[in-house]
């Protein structure tokens, strides 16, 4: 079975991180965040397997908790 | 006092002094049916042409006016077609494959059903719930005729009930006063507000949604297709947060505004104002006439426990989902299809009164199925957060260019069967290599058989179903018998019988119930494990 990848995967990270941010230029805050879904919605689909969505679920809720 | 709570779409058992109300003492009856709306006649139906003796009481005449429902899927014509009366459904509905979906101004994609090849009925039709009714009741009128004991009382009001262990007395108003009957079973069949249910003080949990739709069933002459079309957040003015069109039979058409929370009932009912809505939708010069309206509200919520002793519930009086997926009156008559055998078995006195709780738990299950669904559909169409807004709206912007998005888009799973996966009816499944959707607990899908079909050859009692090998012969347990039926490879012209039952098996026995749902299966014959899977699809396990 597959499981979610958390050791780094991208080649340049500095390339993909800039190129993420530059897609937001220029858009509203309301703008940004439908890309945001949209973009959420096309790599689920890439990934599809059901249970490394489910940990990417998980590990992008609990990297939000502040209280660990 | 009997006040008319509806209007008549057609007036089909007028009330008639019954020789009971001169009786000394409450008559008593093996099954009494409360309420006369298509899941009682339904019910009705199914045990009256068993020869079980049954009672339906409805305080109305007829059929109430206003099409509710409009769309009947495959597994109810499928029913009907058993009981008798699926042919002039299908020649009086609307036959439709395509479906459009809208967001604001622009068409995001378009769908076929796609129905698979080899089966009688078709995915859906389109259908007044008025002509459905009265082809139900026309039904029972023709098992009249030939001595099937069904009576339907209008204008009979049950006001009150006894439940004791072992029957139920009903206290009933008529037009001439009241009166009492008695029954060993009551159907309770009374509706998403059942009286019954208050009488009795049960509970019915669920969700409400704060949301009212307006409903117009207009009639014109227009140049739309036979298509549903779908709209997210309608470009026409004030037609609210969704928009349904879609065409029943006779030049009506189904249209169906989402139009909040916060209204006045009142002034949008009044005719300037659908009218205003209407034209906005339609354009200028379409003419058209208001055949019916009215707003309605809805939740999503059922019962605990569909049987309480000698009670039990079916229909909307037991399950209630949003109109989205069309799986009221379908799963309904799946909830009749499912009791009408099993309680005949016990009255007949061949089965043991637990038979009658495997209707709950497998109705149960399908009702939750049917509440899963149309919360979904509900919850995409009416997104209850800023959040769920965004993404809903990104899944249709990405659905106008990518495949991949459109299985997301939701208005609205449409009603298909519940396979009873968990049922402690079903037997061993022990046919390698078929298909999972033949496994026991499923409804049978229909498949060319002969110069006809399979389903007609199936249900209303126990079929052993030998494909590709000979079924052993009929197979009795306990007074119960399995009919042999066999098919040869000719009998199957296209192949679709062995493709939806075998798959890669080279031949396979079924056992199938009476209401076509698959009991259990093997790769041969073993007359002892039939019918120990008979004992057991019987209650007896
Ligand atoms: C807008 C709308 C659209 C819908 N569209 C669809 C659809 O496309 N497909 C679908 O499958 N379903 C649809 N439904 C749901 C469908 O209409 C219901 O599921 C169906 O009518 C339920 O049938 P029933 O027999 O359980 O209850 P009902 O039709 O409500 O019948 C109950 C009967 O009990 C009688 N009764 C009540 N109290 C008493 C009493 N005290 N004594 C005697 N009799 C009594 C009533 O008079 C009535 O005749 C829709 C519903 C709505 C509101």
């Amino acid at each position: 079975m597959a499981d979610l990848v958390t050791t780094p995967n991208i080649a340049d990270a500095d390339a993909f991180y800039a190129d993420l941010i530059a897609l937001h230029d220029g858009l509203t805050e309301e703008e940004s965040a439908a890309l945001n879904a949209r973009l959420i919605l096309v790599l689920a689909n890439h990934v599809g397997d059901a249970q490394v969505l489910r940990q990417a679920l998980d590990a992008a809720r609990a990297a939000g908790r502040r209280d660990g | 006092m009997l006040d008319d709570r509806y209007d008549l779409a057609f007036r089909l058992y007028p009330y008639a002094r019954s020789p009971d109300q001169d009786a000394a003492a409450p008559v008593r009856h093996p099954v009494v049916v409360m309420g006369a709306g298509p899941i009682g006649i339904a019910t009705a139906l199914d045990l009256g042409l068993q020869g079980v003796p049954v009672v339906v009481l409805d305080d109305h005449e007829g059929v109430g006016q206003g099409s509710r429902a409009i769309c009947f899927a495959k597994r109810t014509l499928e029913i009907c077609a058993r009981w008798g009366c699926g042919q002039e459904m299908l020649d009086k509905g609307v036959v439709w494959n395509l479906g459009k979906v809208f967001h604001a101004d622009r068409k995001v994609f378009e769908f076929n059903l796609l129905p698979e090849a080899g089966h009688r009925y078709p995915a859906f039709i389109n259908l007044q719930q008025p002509h459905f009714e009265r082809f139900l009741v026309e039904r029972v009128r023709r098992a009249q005729d030939v001595g099937a004991p069904i009576e339907i009382r209008g204008r009979n009001r049950v006001d009150a009930v006894a439940v004791a262990d072992d029957h139920v007395t009903l206290d009933i108003t008529t037009p001439d006063g009241p009166y009492r009957i008695a029954a060993d079973w009551l159907i309770g069949c009374d509706g998403a507000s059942s009286p019954l249910r208050r009488m009795m003080g049960l509970d019915f949990e669920g969700r409400v949604f704060q949301d009212n739709f307006l409903i117009a069933d207009i009639r014109m002459e227009a140049e739309f297709p036979t298509e549903r079309w779908f709209w997210f957040e309608p470009p026409f003015r004030d037609a609210g947060a969704s928009c349904l069109l879609h065409r029943q039979p006779d030049g009506i058409w189904r249209v169906d505004f989402q139009i909040g929370w916060d209204i006045d009932r009142a002034a949008e009912l009044r005719e300037e104002n659908i009218r205003a809505r209407l034209d906005a939708m339609l354009g200028a010069g379409v003419g058209y006439e208001i055949v019916w309206s009215s707003i309605y509200t809805f939740q999503c919520r059922r019962m605990t426990r569909f049987r309480h002793g000698r009670v039990v519930f079916a229909g909307d009086a037991a399950h209630q989902v949003s109109p989205f997926g069309a799986r009221g009156a379908n799963s309904g008559i799946q909830d009749a299809d499912n009791l009408g055998w099993k309680l005949g078995l016990v009255l007949q006195g061949r089965a043991p009164e637990a038979l009658v709780d495997s209707y709950c738990t497998e109705r149960r299950h399908a009702a939750d199925e049917n509440i899963l669904n149309s919360t979904r559909a509900t919850d995409f169409i009416t997104p209850k957060s800023a959040t769920s807004h965004l993404f809903r709206n990104a899944v249709l912007d990405l659905a106008a260019h990518h495949a991949f998005a459109r299985p997301f888009v939701n208005s609205g799973r449409l009603s298909v069967p519940c396979a009873y996966d968990d049922t402690p009816l079903n037997g061993p499944d022990a046919l390698p290599g078929s298909p999972a959707r033949t496994r026991p607990g499923a409804p049978c899908p229909d498949a060319p058989l002969g110069a006809g079909f399979l389903l007609d050859r199936l249900g209303g009692r126990f079929v052993l179903l030998g494909i590709g090998t000979d079924a052993p012969g009929d197979i009795a347990s306990g007074g119960v018998m399995a009919e042999a039926l066999t098919v040869a490879a000719h009998d199957d012209p296209t192949g679709a019988l062995a493709e939806r039952y075998l798959g890669e098996a080279r031949r396979g026995v079924y056992l199938v119930r009476p209401d076509q749902h698959v009991a259990a299966r093997w790769d041969h014959v073993d007359t002892d494990a039939i019918r120990s899977a008979l004992d057991r699809a019987c209650g007896r396990g």
